[in-house]
C-alpha cells in the first residue's frame, strides 16, 4: 500500500522538490512579500470551495492574537477523491513545508493535521515523518536558525464523518464536540480553533505553496486559465484503463482527460464527487476550472453500460447517511430526494411530484446551513436533467429490476 | 477516603488522558483509543471518561453517537468494512459482499456467531482507483476479487 510505486510527473506538485528548501527561502523573505507572492499567484483553495488562499492568510495574519493555528484538512471524504492520500504518502515534504511556511507567514505556533479515520494506517508514518522534521530543526524552536520562530505539528484522527471535512464542523470535532457545522460569520480566520485565528487549508493547497515560493508567482500563473491559475490534481476512477491521480493544468477539457486516462464509450462524467455535477457527452468540451466545471478533484467516469439512476441512488444514499441532521432542509430534503429516486426505479412516480422534488433540491441549495446541504442536490438535479431520456424511458416504464 | 480499586478500563482512560491531555479537546482521541482497544465505548467507559474529564456523561454520549466509527455496543473482534461508494460498486463490490456473507455465514451489518468478525459497509475509503476495496481493522486491501477477499479474512486471527 504505502510504497512509492508510481513515478509521477506533473507541472507543479509532481515536478520535484527538495525537503526544506522552500522553508529556507521563505525564512529569508519578509512576511508581506510571501503574502504578496501567494496573492500574485492567484492560488485558490483545492478543497472544493476555491477561496483565494492569500485572502485567508492575510486575514489571519492581520488578526491580533497571541495564539494562531494552521489546520491541514486531510479529511478527504468526498466520494471519488484520493489525491490527498497520495500526497500524504508520497509527498509529505510538500504538505508539511507548506504548513511551516503558512505558520511563519501568519505567526502561528501550532499546526494540526486533521486525518480522516479511514486513513488511520497513515498515522504512524506521518508521526515518524514529523519526528524526523523535529530532528532536522524543520519543526520546533528557532526553526532553521530563525530566532523566535517556533512551530510544531500534531496529527488528529477523525472518526468517520464526511461533514467533518467542512471547516467549522472540523473545528468543532477538534474541540471535542459533535461535528456540526457552525453558523458563519464568524469565520475561522478570526474565530477558529479554540476561538483563535485559524487557517484551514486543504492538503493540496498547502502542498502547492512550496513550489510557488521556490519558482515564483509568474511561473505559476503561466499555467491554467485567468481565473484558475496553475495546476490541479485529479483523482480519476470508474470506467477507464488508467485510473489514478493526474496533475493537469486548470482548463483541461473533460474530453482531454478522458483521452488521457483511456476511457472508452463514456456516457457520463461526474465532476466534483457526489456533491458535484454529472455531465453528458454533449458537455465533454467543458473545461475543468473554477469558472466552468469546478471540482475539488474527483472525476468519476461511467460508460454506456451503466445505469445512471443507480449511480444517483448511490450518491443520495451517501448524503442521507452523512447529513449531520442539524438543519431541516438537508436532513429531510436528502431523504425525500432518495425516495424520489426509488420511486422512479419502481416506476411509481408522477412528473408533477418529480418537479416538486426538483424545487426542493433548489431550496436545499439556499436554505441549508452548510456546504453539505448546499451541494447534495447537485447530482440529483444534473443527472435528471442531463440523462432525462435514459431515466424516464427505462424499460417497463421504470419498473426494471437490476 | 478509601482507595478505589481501579479497573483496567479506567487505567486505559487515564493513559489516554496522559497522552492527549485532560481537556475537552482530547475527547475524540480518548474515545478513539477506547474504541480501538475495546471495540466499543461502553456506558461504564462513558461515565469514567466524563468523570475524569469533569464533564457530564451525556456530553460524552452526544459526541460518541455522532461518529460512525464509534459505537456503544461491542462489535466482533475484527471489523471488516467494505467500500460501498459508486467507484467500488462498479468494480464489483456486491460480489465481494456476497462471497463474504456466504463464507462467514453473516449478513452485512452483522457479527459472526463466534464473534470473530463484524462486517459492514463504509463510505468512500479513498481507494477509488484500486477498487473494490475493504478495510480490515486499520489495514486496507484493494483490487479485491471474491476469492481474494475470503482468503484475506481466512488469514485473520
Ligand atoms: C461537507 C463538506 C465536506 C468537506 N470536506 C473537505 C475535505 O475533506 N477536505 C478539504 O480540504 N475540504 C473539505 N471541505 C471544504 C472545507 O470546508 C474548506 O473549504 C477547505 O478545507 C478550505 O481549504 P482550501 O481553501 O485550501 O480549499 C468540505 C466542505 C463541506 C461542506
Ligand atoms: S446542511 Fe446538512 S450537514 Fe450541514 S448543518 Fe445542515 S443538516 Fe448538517
Amino acid at each position: 500500500m504505502e510504497t512509492k510505486s508510481k513515478k509521477r510527473t506533473g507541472p507543479v506538485i509532481f515536478s520535484g522538490y527538495e525537503r526544506g528548501s522552500a522553508i529556507t527561502k521563505a525564512l529569508s523573505m519578509n512576511r508581506e512579500d510571501i503574502l504578496l507572492e501567494i496573492r500574485e499567484s492567484k492560488l485558490r483553495g483545492r478543497g472544493g470551495a476555491g477561496f483565494p488562499t492569500s485572502t485567508k492568510w492575510m486575514l489571519t495574519a492581520a488578526a491580533l492574537s497571541d495564539e494562531k493555528f494552521i489546520i491541514c484538512n486531510a479529511d478527504e471524504g468526498e466520494p471519488g477523491t484520493f489525491k490527498d492520500r497520495v500526497l500524504l504518502i508520497e509527498y509529505p515534504e510538500l504538505v508539511f513545508d507548506g504548513m511551516v511556511i503558512a505558520a511563519y507567514t501568519i505567526g502561528a505556533q501550532q499546526g494540526i493535521v486533521y486525518l480522516r479515520g479511514e486513513y488511520e494506517y497513515l498515522y504512524k508514518s506521518l508521526q515518524d515523518y514529523l519526528e524526523q522534521m523535529r530532528k532536522d530543526n524543520l519543526l520546533g524552536k528557532d526553526i532553521l536558525g530563525k530566532k523566535g520562530f517556533a512551530f510544531d505539528i500534531s496529527v488528529f484522527l477523525g472518526s468517520g464523518a464526511y461533514v467533518c471535512g467542512e471547516e467549522t464542523a472540523l473545528i468543532e470535532s477538534l474541540e471535542g464536540q459533535r461535528g456540526e457545522a457552525r453558523n458563519r460569520p464568524p469565520y475561522p480566520v478570526n474565530t477558529g480553533y479554540m476561538g483563535k485565528p485559524t487557517i484551514v487549508n486543504n492538503v493540496e493547497t498547502l502542498a502547492t505553496v512550496p513550489h510557488i515560493i521556490m519558482k515564483g508567482s509568474e511561473w505559476y500563473k503561466k499555467m491554467g486559465t485567468g481565473k484558475s491559475s496553475g495546476s490541479k490534481l485529479f483523482s480519476v476512477s470508474g470506467d477507464c484503463e488508467k485510473p489514478g491521480v493526474y496533475e493537469l493544468p486548470w482548463g483541461t477539457k473533460i474530453s482531454e482527460l478522458l483521452q488521457l486516462v483511456e476511457a472508452a464509450n463514456t456516457k457520463a462524467v461526474q465532476v466534483g464527487g457526489a456533491s458535484g455535477f454529472c455531465y453528458n457527452k454533449s458537455q465533454f468540451d467543458r473545461a475543468l476550472a473554477y469558472e466552468d466545471a469546478a471540482t475539488g478533484g474527483s472525476i468519476m467516469i461511467f460508460n454506456e453500460s451503466r445505469d445512471m439512476l443507480k449511480v444517483l441512488d448511490n450518491f443520495m444514499e451517501f448524503f442521507v447517511d452523512e447529513s449531520c441532521g442539524q438543519c431541516t432542509p438537508c436532513r429531510i430534503g436528502n431523504v425525500k430526494l432518495l425516495e424520489g429516486v426509488k420511486m422512479i426505479h419502481k416506476g411509481e412516480y408522477t412528473f408533477a411530484y418529480i418537479n416538486k422534488l426538483k424545487e426542493l433540491g433548489k431550496s436545499m441549495q439556499v436554505a441549508s446551513k452548510c456546504g453539505l446541504g448546499h451541494s447534495s442536490s447537485n447530482a440529483f438535479l444534473s443527472i435528471l436533467e442531463n440523462f432525462n431520456e435514459e431515466i424516464f424511458n427505462r424499460a417497463n416504464g421504470g419498473a426494471n429490476e437490476n | 477516603m478509601l482507595v478505589e480499586e481501579k479497573n483496567a478500563l479506567t487505567e486505559d482512560i487515564e493513559q489516554l488522558i496522559k497522552k492527549f491531555g485532560k481537556k475537552r479537546s482530547a475527547l475524540l482521541s480518548i474515545l478513539h483509543g477506547i474504541q480501538v482497544k475495546h471495540r466499543h465505548v461502553s456506558e461504564h467507559a462513558q461515565q469514567e471518561i466524563a468523570r475524569l474529564l469533569d464533564i457530564h456523561p451525556v456530553e460524552v454520549y452526544s459526541v460518541l453517537s455522532f461518529f460512525a466509527f464509534l459505537n456503544t455496543n461491542p462489535k466482533g473482534r475484527n471489523l471488516v468494512r467494505i467500500c460501498q461508494t459508486i467507484s467500488c460498486d462498479m468494480k464489483g463490490k456486491d460480489n465481494i459482499v456476497r462471497a463474504i456473507e456466504r463464507e462467514l455465514d453473516v449478513k452485512i451489518g452483522g457479527t459472526t456467531s463466534d464473534n470473530k468478525f463484524t462486517v459492514e459497509y463504509v463510505n468512500c475509503l479513498g481507494l477509488c482507483d484500486e477498487g473494490p476495496a475493504m478495510a480490515v481493522n486499520d489495514q486496507v486491501f484493494t483490487k479485491l476479487t471474491p476469492e481474494k477477499a475470503v482468503q484475506i479474512l481466512n488469514k485473520v486471527k
